[in-house]
């Protein structure tokens, strides 16, 4: 009977394993400060990842569940409100109807929505070749490997395309996007934006960058999470632990022993 | 009738309630429970309860489940209160809940892990009463209201699920309800009418919010009657021997109570760790992506806990087949306390019984892996062997072992198993506690 369970046991694994193998190159896996129990940001750069952001993927990505505000927010890049006001007034929205029943152009207040790039999404898709840049503000959730993965399809463009895969006219080779072709022309390289804080412009700190910044963006209480997590957790643990107790010694009432 | 249906009856007599008085309490709680005895009922019931002592941790899991529900309805009325059932608005109003509602994120990530665990707990609950013959007269009938439960739960789960409207909730509530199409002449005509529309849309979801609420809301109450049908013939434990008086058996209050607190703690604290940590582990990130009827993902997927299910709908070329054969498969545990007719309950004393369960829980999780792969190739042979043992297990192990299995020997009495038990006699988990 032993050996039937093993036997199993074994199969299954086999089989897992099978399927791994025949799966795709393995992510990327730089050291996030948000990885782990007590995962937190860095300030720093959340606020140089939305300077890519902005300079960067906005002309093509939208990311229409932020508003300017989040940007001075805790737990986010932390702007400070002279500057989330000086961002959003950079942008111009739609607004109205005023008395005259005129639609009207004014510049976007903290509490207005990020500007969209493309009226609609159609017009999106004209202007990247039929691909629809998909908006960004829950891009890291909507991925497997998340984090990782929108790292390493960033760094993942390579010259060297391997034998046998044609390409279309603007369609790219990336080691890690699905199916290895990509409509994205290879947004960042060495030096695509210049930092103001003195950080080295290289393509791995400005993609590390922006990613980061994307996760807070499609997780913008994550640190508050993981805070509050690590209390309950422990709070939890000497609870448990204290019931265990008094459990044991309402038990030593009754004999014989359990 | 059984022995025990009697027996019952004059040990924990009812309370009298058709003349005012009789409370044990003085005061202002023995006067109002002179006239509504919920203090003497709560008292009788939870309080000096009968239950034998040799419960292991396997049966917290029914007041687990109990927090898992009680939990799952309160904060599903308060994503209730922002949530708007619209195919334009539903997932717009979800990030919404995300980002601007006042721990709208925690209220969130709470009811989409509680469903999660409540499956966890149900599996665990189920597997307890499998492995321990809870099944058996006298319970069958709160087998069969679990059964029912189980049931609920699983459409509550689904319904809930198409609620954010991402990718996988808007394809995997359009797979489903195709199911129907598999009925001959009415088929599509159900789809249709389950629609509201000649697809899934703004229709069915709107649809589906009302019913995920009131299904919900019908499992409260088919656990009152599973309670209340336990409180009748009382708990089994591990051992299947009936407690004869109360030696063998603890007061609910402190004994359990403090027992199920321990196994709610050591859960709770898991869940709220992956809740905390991973929220979105369990969950696919395809449902984060907006649901588009044009766009088809590559895998539609349904949630961990449906896997084993769907491993066997799709193990049948014939989709009606394949839809008779996942409903059986869950239906036909309902006769299980028929098909098994070994007078012996518990696994402990039944050497063969015990590796059929063993197997089939080996079985479960293979069928789970299964479903999470493509329906081709090796998976395709592994679901179909998977799909063979769960109805063997039912139809032609449960009756013929009952038949040519020899039980161990048994023990008289709860103490004896006790006794036995620690002199080594008796082989069994380690994992009472
Ligand atoms: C020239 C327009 C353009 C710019 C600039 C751009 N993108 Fe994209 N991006 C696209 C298009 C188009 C797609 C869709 C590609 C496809 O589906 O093949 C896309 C897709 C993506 C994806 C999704 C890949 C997947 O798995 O589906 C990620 C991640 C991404 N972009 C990140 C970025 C980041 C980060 C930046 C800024 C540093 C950026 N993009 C800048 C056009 C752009
Ligand atoms: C919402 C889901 C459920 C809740 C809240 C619930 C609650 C409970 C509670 C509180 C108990 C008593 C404690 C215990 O023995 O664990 C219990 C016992 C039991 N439940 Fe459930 N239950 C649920 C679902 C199910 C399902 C799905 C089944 C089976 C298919 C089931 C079968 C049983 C049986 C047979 C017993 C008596 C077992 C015994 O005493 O050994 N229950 N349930």
């Amino acid at each position: 009977m032993k050996n039937i369970l093993k036997i199993l046991i074994i199969v299954l694994i086999f089989t897992s394993s099978l399927n791994s193998a025949e799966n795709k190159t393995k992510l990327l896996e730089p050291n996030w400060t948000f990885d782990g129990f007590f995962g937190k940001f860095d300030r720093a750069s959340l606020q140089r990842g939305y300077q890519v952001y902005k300079e960067v993927c906005a002309s093509c990505h939208s990311m229409s569940y932020l508003s300017y505000r989040n940007l001075g927010e805790k737990g986010g890049p932390e702007f400070t409100k002279q500057e989330v006001k000086a961002i959003a007034s950079q942008y111009e929205i739609q607004d109205g109807p005023n008395q005259e029943g005129e639609m009207f152009m004014r510049p976007a207040r903290p509490s207005d929505k990020f500007v969209n790039p493309y009226p609609n999404i159609n017009a999106a898709r004209v202007a990247n070749g039929g691909a629809y840049p998909p908006d960004m503000s829950v891009l890291v959730k909507a991925r497997k490997g998340g984090a990782d993965y929108v790292y390493s399809v960033l760094m993942g463009y390579t010259e060297d395309v391997p034998e046998g895969i044609s390409l279309e006219e603007g369609v790219y080779y990336n080691k890690y996007m699905i199916g290895n072709k990509i409509k994205m022309p290879k947004p960042i390289n060495d030096g695509s934006v210049e930092y103001t804080d003195g950080t080295q412009a290289t393509e791995e700190q400005i993609s590390k960058d922006v990613v980061a910044f994307l996760t807070w963006a499609a997780e913008p209480h994550l640190e508050e999470r993981k805070k509050t997590g690590f209390k309950a957790v422990v709070y939890l643990l000497i609870l448990t632990i204290l019931g265990f107790v008094i459990k044991r010694k309402i038990w030593l009432r009754i004999e014989p022993k359990v | 009738m059984s022995e025990y249906s009697n027996k019952k009856n004059e040990e924990f007599s009812p309370v009298h309630t058709n003349k005012v008085g009789g409370s044990p309490y003085t005061g202002v709680i023995g006067w109002i429970d002179n006239r509504l005895p919920i203090f003497r009922i709560f008292k009788h019931e939870y309080l000096d309860f009968q239950v034998p002592k040799t419960l292991n941790y396997f049966w917290s899991f029914g007041g687990i489940l109990m927090i898992c529900l009680i939990f799952l309805i309160i904060t599903g009325l308060a994503l209730g209160m922002h949530y708007k059932p619209s195919a334009d608005e539903a997932f717009n109003s979800v990030e919404k809940i995300m980002r601007d509602v006042n721990f709208g994120w925690l209220i969130r990530y709470a009811h989409m892990n509680l469903a999660s665990f409540f499956f966890i707990a149900v599996y665990l609950h189920i597997f307890r009463s499998l492995y321990y013959g809870s099944y058996k007269e006298p319970r069958q009938l709160m087998w069969l209201l679990g059964i029912t439960i189980f049931f609920l739960m699983i459409a509550t789960a689904f319904l809930g699920y198409t609620l954010p409207w991402g990718q996988m909730s808007y394809w995997g509530a359009t797979v489903i309800t195709n199911l129907f199409s598999a009925i001959p002449l009415v088929g599509e005509g159900i789809v249709t009418w389950l629609w509201g529309d000649y697809s899934v849309g703004d229709a069915a979801l709107n649809r589906f919010y009302v019913l995920h609420w009131l299904i919900a809301f019908l499992i409260v109450g088919i656990v009152v009657f599973h309670v209340i049908a336990l409180h009748i013939v009382g708990s089994n434990n591990p051992s299947g021997i009936e407690p004869k008086d109360t030696r063998d058996t603890v007061s609910f209050s402190p004994f359990t109570t403090s027992k199920d607190l321990v196994g709610m703690l050591v859960f709770i604290l898991i869940f709220v760790a992956v809740m905390m940590f991973a929220p979105n582990y369990l969950g696919h990130p395809d449902n984060y992506i907006p649901a588009n009827p044009m766009v088809t993902p590559a895998h539609i997927v349904p949630e961990w806990y449906f896997l084993p299910f769907y491993a066997i709908l799709r193990a049948i070329p014939d989709k009606l087949m394949g839809v008779i054969a996942m409903v059986s498969s869950i239906a036909i545990l309902g006769l299980l306390p028929w098909l098994d007719f070994s007078k012996v309950r518990s696994s402990v004393f039944r050497p063969i019984w015990k590796q059929c369960v063993f197997l089939f829980v080996l079985d479960f999780f293979l069928l789970m892996y299964v479903g999470a792969m493509p329906a081709e190739g090796i998976y395709l042979v592994l679901g179909r062997i998977g799909t063979i043992y769960w109805f063997a297990f039912f139809i032609i192990l449960a009756p013929l072992v009952s038949i040519y299995e020899k039980p161990l020997p048994m023990p008289q009495s709860i103490n004896e198993y006790m006794d036995w038990k620690k002199k080594g006699k008796i082989k069994t988990f380690n994992f009472t506690g």
